[in-house]
């Protein structure tokens, strides 16, 4: 099962050490640790996406509110709560995924552009709400007031408040512990379904596939995993703001897993990489850099539409 | 209290004059290409910025008539160019190629004619109240809500009466079987792109006179015409003609007591019509679904 994204293991191992001593070689190349952390959060997002979007097919396009919601619900209940890093997250991915799971009810017989249309608007109530509810959210300034606490794990002592590569490495735990369960999930005969329903609804549903409740259950499951990583961008930066909500931050996320070819496990991790890093080089050359992501939009439907590893991997059949 | 009242009812449907205008462009292009137009917003303030540029040249009245042309004539260019392209294939690679244009449409404006807002010019006869007692009505807000019923009208009549009009509705339904009938199915799709963008283009320049111009108003005016179109029902265009009247008023409406949620009022009247009605309150089941 090639399709299903696969990935051979010394790749598998390659990928491990990069991100495993990436506090070491970032700076080699002119990065910093930060960079390295806000890669693996929106790695993890869009990789969360395309759970949805290139295993299941569907075309959802307002992912950024539940990433989002995930930042809000952990800034809250840091702020307001516990001083607890992980209740914290705990508490912020429940109500992205529970918000997401609730609305997505309403969402499983749409298909297509309807759907797209439809995630959009729903990911605006969450912007205007954010917007507009001054008095917890913050309003336009964002939501402030709150940052990240050390890990006490038992005995141990892990200040991932103040040092930055031990924060790194906490966000990697989480990456990998949020991509192997993805992971497995996409091996189970769950998963295989769900390829299925991408593949050919009509046959799925003939094959006694219950279509409505999968996409239900993958679109609540997307929505757990990538409220998670928004949590995680919120202890990243200590704030959460408006703009985590935006539609154009879910349109970010789909040129992402689009960019690193969405129909491979690793590609949307790719894609971030790319997306993150170039914009942060653009927006330090030019003002402009609106328009480099808008023609970078434009390039990449035109000549990779398969993304990076799709051109790889057409290159290797040939 | 009466008169608040008044006065936002009349605010919400002038706004909902415009969402229309705006909405019914991108349903155009929806029903018959399958392509979510997120670069609308794009032309709309383009539309404006270009009344602004001709309007010493042509004055208000000319400007008001060539700046929506020269909009339409640029986004036929972009159809032919990168849009027709994507006709056919994953309706993902339209939103993305929109959605890059969108940004780029945004900081060209912002390149162009400067990040600060800037009026268009609108005849002073245009500026006056209606009369003391309505002095919230200027004869502008009349003139906007007139144009944008007889743009409505005349682009109804377009469709149900001529030529060109009746392909476009036939298009929407089959486009497969319209080809085989011998109709230039890309010629068509311009076309109607070209009447998309031409309506954008206007609301652009009658915004410009209300509230001016700046870079960024046509992503907000974009997701109000989206729920018009989800409201009225996807693949019907009197659906978004009540879609688009209905959020303004409920706007409109709601910032008399909650001026807060007036935008948010719009996405529960969404969340309602999907749950009561789940292909909008005129489309047909089974259409684009």
């Amino acid at each position: 099962m090639k399709e299903s994204g696969r990935t051979h293991p010394a790749v598998l191992v390659a990928i491990w050490v990069l991100l495993l001593l990436a506090p070491y070689w970032l700076g080699l190349v002119g990065g910093y640790t930060a960079l390295g952390a806000r890669v693996l959060v929106l790695g993890l997002a869009a990789m969360s996406l395309n759970f949805l979007l290139g295993f299941t097919g569907v075309l959802s396009f307002g992912h950024a509110a539940w990433f989002g919601l995930g930042a809000y619900g952990t800034g809250l209940a840091l702020k307001w709560v516990a001083a607890s890093t992980p209740l914290a997250l705990l508490l912020g991915t429940l109500l992205g995924g529970a918000l997401g799971a609730v609305l997505g009810a309403m969402l499983v017989r749409r298909r297509g552009i309807y759907f797209a249309m439809v995630t959009i608007a729903y990911g605006q109530v969450f912007y205007y709400i954010a917007y507009r509810w001054n008095a917890l959210t913050g309003g336009d300034d964002g939501l402030r007031g709150f940052s990240r606490q050390p890990l006490e794990i038992g005995p141990w002592h892990i200040d991932i408040a103040a040092n930055g590569v031990a924060f790194y490495y906490f966000v990697l735990a989480c990456f990998a512990a949020a991509v192997a369960l993805m992971a497995l999930l996409l091996r189970s005969p769950f998963g295989h379904s769900l390829l299925a329903i991408r593949e050919n609804e009509r046959r799925a549903r003939f094959l006694g596939i219950p279509v409505e409740f999968h996409i239900w259950i993958a679109f609540a499951l997307s929505c757990v995993f990538i409220s998670f990583a928004g949590g995680l961008y919120a202890l990243l930066n200590n704030f959460a703001d408006p703009n985590n909500l935006h539609y154009s931050l879910s349109g970010d996320l789909v040129i992402m897993a689009v960019l690193g070819g969405m129909r491979r496990f690793w590609g949307p991790l790719l894609g971030a990489a790319v997306f993150v890093v170039l914009q942060d080089y653009v927006s330090s050359l030019t003002t402009n850099w609106m328009s480099f992501i808008g023609l970078l939009f434009v390039a990449v439907v035109l000549f990779f539409p398969r993304g990076l590893l799709g051109i790889a991997r057409r290159r290797s059949l040939a | 209290m009466i008169q608040l009242l008044l006065f936002n009812v009349t605010n919400g449907l002038i706004i909902g004059a415009f969402y229309v205008l705006m909405a019914l462009g991108l349903s155009l292009i929806l029903n018959l290409s399958g392509v979510i137009n997120f670069a609308h917003g794009g032309f709309l303030v383009l539309g404006g910025y270009l009344a602004y540029t001709l309007t010493p040249f042509l004055g208000y009245w000319g400007a008001l008539i060539v700046a929506p042309l020269l909009t339409a004539v640029l986004g036929v260019v972009i159809e032919q160019v990168l849009i027709r392209r994507l006709y056919g294939r994953d309706p993902l690679y339209s939103l993305l190629m929109t959605f890059g244009l969108a940004f780029i449409f945004e900081d060209a404006t912002r390149y162009v004619w400067g990040a600060q807002g800037l009026p268009v010019t609108i005849p002073a006869f245009l500026g006056r109240p209606v009369s003391p007692s309505l002095f919230f009505i200027t004869y502008y807000r009349l003139f906007m809500v007139v144009v944008a019923a007889v743009a409505v009208t005349l682009l109804f009549l377009l469709l149900r009466y001529s030529r060109v009009g009746v392909r476009i509705r036939a298009g929407t339904l089959d486009l497969e079987t319209v080809s085989t009938l011998g109709v230039n199915v890309g010629g068509l799709r311009a076309l109607n792109f070209a009447l998309g963008i031409f309506l954008a283009g206007l609301s652009g320049v009658l915004a410009g006179g209300q509230l001016g111009l700046d870079p960024t108003m046509g992503s907000g005016l974009l997701m109000p015409s989206f729920i018009a179109i989800i409201v009225g029902g996807v693949g019907s265009l009197p659906g978004t003609l009540v879609g688009g009247l209905l959020i303004g008023i409920a706007s409109g409406v709601t910032a008399v007591f909650f001026p807060s949620a007036s935008e948010a009022v719009m996405y529960v009247l969404m969340a309602l019509v999907l749950l009561a009605r789940p292909r909008g309150l005129m489309g047909e089941e089974g259409l684009m679904t």
